[in-house]
């Protein structure tokens, strides 16, 4: 737990710019000198994930000064939220993170959840992680096909998103849809899990181990790819710690810290997994920690599934009328549970007052979501605590006597999307 | 866990499992130092501010229920946000700390109310995270975070006008600009 003592600083005191901690600003000294440049990096730029803009002074190839520009994506998600009742609202989380989508629906679900008192049955909490966890190898590889793919490696983007679809596809299967399922309901699961989708995904889980050696045989032992990554974009565990890190970036620079593991929810408690560590804070101990949790959420997702295939036949949402919908069936033989299917769809239900934050283990790091509800059909206040936008801050200090060139590889690997940090 | 020692507390609620504590805002900072030597909570998990203009004054009237064609109704008399908010300061604005202690693995919230155009005293110096996040608060809340070293604008165009995350901003109230017009 925490920091391991016994093993050496990354580097003396703290690096967190002061007083702006999120500003490199350039030395006066150096700023006397004519040669600094500025540069804008972006907002449209092909290694910004998305469209993010870096105000970059370089002394030579030297980054001298950096200041972050956000909101180029910024849609007002949380004040859309406001304006739906509960039940439409579920679809908007998952449109935040697109890459990361079923742990944003889950997050939200969750808060609803806990505000409504609602027990979920076991193959709902068992399905709930498996698909998490499913999300969460995709969200790595499309990390790992986008951030190789900026630091050259061209043809890892193309092995990447082969497995990538193999997890759409079983997304497909799931929920009829790709991303954006909107499987998850207050309750449980929108409908059984099909039949096929056992099999197709037992298929996955036999390629997946096989297929995240081959990435690493493309790429760990090659020399441009460890040049550019080892080394560069530091951080220590007390200014991940101090610049509220999370995820990857948090464990890679040494803290061991999983909300899996340290405040488990669903059922991740019953699951046996590792959660990887590496102590050097750069931006190679960041990619070692996607590729381990890759492994990982595939044991994960093995054992969940020997668990669910036992299962067949028990329910995958409870039996409150309250918040559920009327079973299919019903609604072409009794009237009154047409009414009642017709009210929760579109006069909502009432979610009881109070507030709650309830936070998951996203592939980013802590995903929160703080509701406050005024006991009315509509959320009175939803906020979403984004583990890209808080990775962002952390630019300015992992920058120091950083060269232009390195900027793609720290910005990449702090794995931002930027539709999270604007939402 | 009783947290008696944190100065300026002036409440504490549990709900959902959750404990809340509520501290005057002219001593927010110092509590929040104090929560951080002295509690161990290193971690600003998330900072949000809320907008509780229009609250329902009672559990017969809900303010989202209570809605016209255009939608909510926020405006009508009687409907000015101060049922059942804490008693010494029934204020407009909440600002909320979500904080996590690691490796402890506690979590507590932390709230401060204020009137509108009332300052509230920036965490920075406590924990560097609060810069974007009292920036955003500042920026669709209109939240002003006194001793922040950065307070400007962040997800808004510098020049935009208004607080789009209030309860008394329109939404569908920016004209479409189509690209075809001068």
């Amino acid at each position: 737990m925490a920091v391991a003592p016994e093993k050496p600083a990354i580097y003396r005191g703290t690096r967190i710019p002061s007083p702006i901690p999120t500003i490199l600003r350039v030395d006066p000294a150096l700023r006397e000198d004519d040669d600094i440049l500025q540069v804008n990096f972006g907002p449209n730029h092909p290694s910004t994930h998305g469209v993010l803009r870096l105000i970059v002074d370089l002394d030579g190839e030297n980054v001298v000064g950096l200041e972050a520009v956000v909101g180029y994506l910024h849609t007002g998600f949380e004040k859309t939220m406001e304006h739906k009742t509960w039940w439409k609202a579920i679809t908007y989380p998952e449109r935040i993170d697109y890459v990361s989508f079923q742990n944003n629906e889950l997050v939200f679900v969750l808060a609803l959840e806990k505000l409504l008192g609602l027990e979920i049955p076991p193959k709902a909490s068992w399905m709930r992680m498996l698909l998490c966890e499913l999300n969460r190898v995709h969200s790595h590889l499309v990390w790992l096909a986008t951030a190789a793919l900026e630091l050259g490696a061209i043809s890892m983007f193309w092995y990447c998103f082969r497995e990538r679809e193999r997890i759409l596809d079983l997304s497909e299967l799931v929920g009829g849809y790709r991303m954006h399922t909107r499987y998850f309901q207050a309750g449980g699961l929108a409908e059984d899990i099909p039949r096929g989708f056992f099999p197709e995904c037992r298929k996955f889980v036999e390629r997946m181990p096989g297929a995240v050696d081959e990435y690493e045989s493309i790429i760990d032992r090659n020399a441009i790819w460890l040049e550019r990554t080892k080394g560069i974009g530091l951080l220590s565990a007390s200014d991940a710690i101090a610049l509220g890190q999370s995820g990857p970036v948090l464990r890679g620079s040494g803290v061991d810290w999983d909300l899996r593991q340290n405040e488990p929810y669903l059922v991740y408690d019953e699951v046996d997994f590792r959660v990887p560590v590496y102590y050097n804070g750069d931006v190679y101990d960041r990619y070692r920690v996607h590729m381990d949790e890759m492994r990982e959420s595939t044991k994960i997702v093995a054992q969940a599934l020997d668990r669910l295939e036992d299962m067949a036949g028990e329910p995958w949402i409870v039996d409150d009328r309250r918040v559920v919908l009327p079973p299919r069936h019903e609604l072409h033989t009794s009237m009154e549970s047409l009414i009642h299917h017709f009210k929760i769809v579109t006069e909502g239900y009432r979610v009881p007052e109070g507030e709650v934050y309830v936070a998951v283990e996203s592939p980013r790091g802590e995903l929160g979501c703080y509701v406050v509800s005024d006991g009315g059909p509509k959320p009175w206040r939803v906020k979403f605590r984004a583990p890209s936008l808080v990775a962002l801050e952390a630019t300015a200090t992992c920058m120091s006597d950083a060269l232009v060139a390195d900027l793609i590889a720290i910005v990449g690997s702090l794995d931002t999307v930027m539709g999270e940090v604007d939402r | 866990m009783t947290y008696e020692g944190v100065p300026g507390l002036v409440e504490t609620r549990d709900a959902y499992g959750e404990t809340t504590l509520i501290v005057d805002p002219p001593r927010l900072r110092e509590a929040c130092f104090h929560l951080r030597d002295e509690e161990g909570f290193n971690f600003l998990a998330d900072l949000s501010a809320a907008d509780y203009l229009g609250w329902p004054q009672s559990t017969d009237e809900v303010a989202g229920y209570k809605g016209s064609a255009a939608g909510r109704n926020i405006n009508a008399p009687g409907s000015w946000g101060l049922a059942r908010l804490p008693d010494p300061r029934p204020t407009r604005f909440c600002v909320i700390y979500h904080l996590l202690a690691i490796p402890a693995a506690v979590r507590i919230r932390v709230q401060a109310w204020i009137d509108d155009g009332e300052p509230v005293q920036s965490v920075v110096p406590v924990w560097p995270t609060a810069d974007w996040h009292e920036r955003e608060a500042f920026d669709l809340m209109g939240i002003v975070f006194e001793g922040h070293p950065n307070l400007r604008r962040i997800i808004m165009e510098d020049d935009w006008e208004g607080y789009p995350l209030r309860k008394d901003y329109p939404i569908g109230g920016e004209p479409v600009r189509f690209s075809g017009e001068e």
